[in-house]
């Protein structure tokens, strides 16, 4: 079955503060959305991120290996977690997406996985 | 005959690319197998004649000589194979599941039209490759035809093309038509898609020609289709009355010159009157069924329009209350503009210009060009001349830019008219007032 890379993008200043009653809430939101991917079958793996400056870049070059701190692509967006899902095909995974969406409050990027 | 032929390959390419698709479950497959087919039958018609039943023959052809490739090709069969999920096993040693399997998908379905126009316009596509796509896959054009009518370079539409058909294929989107709940987000954007496909058509937005009739005409054709495929859609007969209303105007919309023409400036006696009598026979059947929409009240507005035989004779009041509806289920600052047009031509100048007063459409010309026209009649020259400036820098269309320019001049000569007038009047003015009686 086709797999899906489900994004979600915030700000990159984003911080989340676990002690307010909306990031609660957004925590429960996101259980809630996951135990139904879990129900459904379509999870596969899922993952929230460290903040982007958490981020280091590796470069394999002849002369060696080079590293920057920092995320890749310097943006104001950047990647705060994601999830793998399996969908008999887009429309589906896009449905599921747009629960995504609603449940963890940031925009989703859709991508189908190789293979 | 060569005339013929294209007719009937531009009619029946749609239909027989939607069923290849189905069967193949691949678009770039479908179109070389649809080409092949076309290639043979342009040497085999000639000189055997055209079947009776054409689009039959071509979808058998091409699905043959799909099938004789897919052989060819055993992975392709295979993977062909698992993503149909057929049976491998069989009783009958002489049958090849491939074969019974492309037999049973065969079958000529309406449904397939449809599919293809939902994937087309799939929401995953920006408008424009779904526009591309529509007209390539349903509409049977070639991608340079799509060019010429777009004014781009072919290798843009191409990669374009290529991109959408590639973006589609990656993620698996499905052949087929949207359920129920989905129904009504999925058609807005295939109606929406042929609508841009009509207007570009109907108002070109770079060029010299007011006019790229080929788009409009296609447009309408798909429009058609749709209509036959979906009879029970109330916005999908809206939408296609809505074009055929449109459609009855376009000769009388440009005048020998190659200028554009106000509708209330048409000659009406240009206009067509079997589209405006098919038009307004859909509309009519829309208004029964009572499930109003935003393609069925503009062509209900298109409606009133046509039903009068001079400009003079048009129902303002009903064109207003009709935006007024409008507003209410599509609220938006391009209906906002059009409904305050209305307004000015029922209540005057002023209370157009009320109307617009919150509407800011900033970089859309036809906001300055109607404001201009609004100024003018109210006699703010100075403000209206701004506006036309605005709205000519605007334009990329040169009958359109063409018809700005000879507006502002008429402002600029009414301003002229005033000023006389201003000037005649002041001296009778003071001695009127010297003779002690009240001013005219």
């Amino acid at each position: 079955m086709p797999q899906y890379l489900l994004s979600v993008w915030h700000d990159e200043d984003y911080v989340v503060d676990f002690s307010t009653a909306e990031a609660q809430d957004r925590v429960a939101q996101v259980g809630a959305f996951n135990d139904e991917l879990q129900r459904s079958g379509a999870w596969v793996f899922a993952a929230g991120l460290h903040p982007a400056s958490s981020a280091t870049v590796v470069r394999s070059a002849a002369d060696g290996v080079s590293m920057t701190d920092g995320p890749y692509a310097e943006t104001k967006e950047q990647m705060g977690g994601f999830w793998i899902i399996e969908a008999v095909d887009l429309d589906v995974a896009l449905e599921l997406a747009a629960r995504g969406a609603a449940a963890s409050g940031g925009p989703i990027e859709v991508r189908p996985l190789q293979g | 005959m060569t005339d013929t032929l294209d007719c009937v390959f531009r009619r029946e390419a749609g239909r027989c690319t939607a069923t290849l698709i189905r069967v193949l479950g691949d678009i770039d497959l479908a179109e070389e197998a649809v080409a092949e087919a076309f290639l043979i039958a342009a040497e085999q018609w000639p000189k055997r004649g055209i079947p009776p039943n054409p689009g039959g023959w071509l979808t058998t052809t091409a699905r043959n000589r799909a099938i004789d490739r897919l052989r060819r090709e055993s992975t392709r069969v295979e993977r062909y194979i698992a993503a149909h999920q057929m049976h491998t096993q069989d009783t009958n040693p002489d049958a090849t599941p491939e074969r019974e399997a492309l037999d049973r998908f065969v079958d000529v379905v309406p449904d397939d039209q449809l599919r293809l126009m939902f994937l087309c316009c799939h929401p995953a596509l920006a408008a424009d490759s779904q526009v591309a796509l529509t007209l390539r896959l349903l509409g049977g054009l070639e991608t340079s035809e799509i060019a010429t009518a777009f004014l781009l370079p072919e290798a843009t539409i191409a990669q374009r093309l290529v991109r959408a058909k590639r973006k589609l294929r990656d993620n698996h989107a499905p052949y087929r038509v949207p359920g129920a709940a989905e129904l009504p987000d999925r058609l807005h954007a295939v109606l929406a898609s042929i609508y841009l496909i009509y207007t570009e058509g109907h108002t070109a937005t770079a060029g010299p020609a007011l006019s790229r009739g080929d788009l409009s005409t296609e447009a309408i054709r798909i429009g058609r289709i749709l209509a036959t495929l979906m009879p029970d859609e109330p916005e999908v007969v809206g939408l296609l009355a809505l074009m055929l209303l449109s459609e009855a105007r376009r000769s009388s919309r440009v005048d020998d010159h190659g200028s554009m023409v106000r509708l209330a400036d048409q000659d009406r006696s240009r206009w067509n009157p079997s589209l405006i009598e098919e038009g307004h026979g859909l509309v009519q059947a829309c208004l029964r069924r009572n499930q109003p929409g935003p393609f069925q009240i503009q062509a209900a507005i298109a409606a009133v329009h046509t039903d009068a035989p001079t400009a003079a004779d048009t129902d303002w009041n009903q064109i207003v209350a009709l935006y007024d509806q409008l507003q209410a289920i599509q609220p938006n600052p391009v209906v906002a503009l059009n409904r305050a047009v209305a307004v000015g031509a029922l209540d005057g100048p002023s209370a157009g210009l009320d109307a617009l007063a919150n509407v800011i459409l900033e970089d859309y010309q036809p906001y300055h060009a109607a404001r201009a026209d609004l100024l003018t009649r109210a006699e703010r020259i100075d403000e209206a001349i701004a506006a036309y400036d605005r709205a000519i820098e605007l334009t990329a269309n040169s009958a359109e830019g063409e018809f700005l320019s000879r507006q502002r001049q008429h402002a600029l000569q009414l301003a002229a008219t005033l000023t006389r007038n201003e000037r005649e009047r002041q001296p009778y003015k003071q001695h009127a007032q010297e003779r002690g009686r009240p001013c005219p």
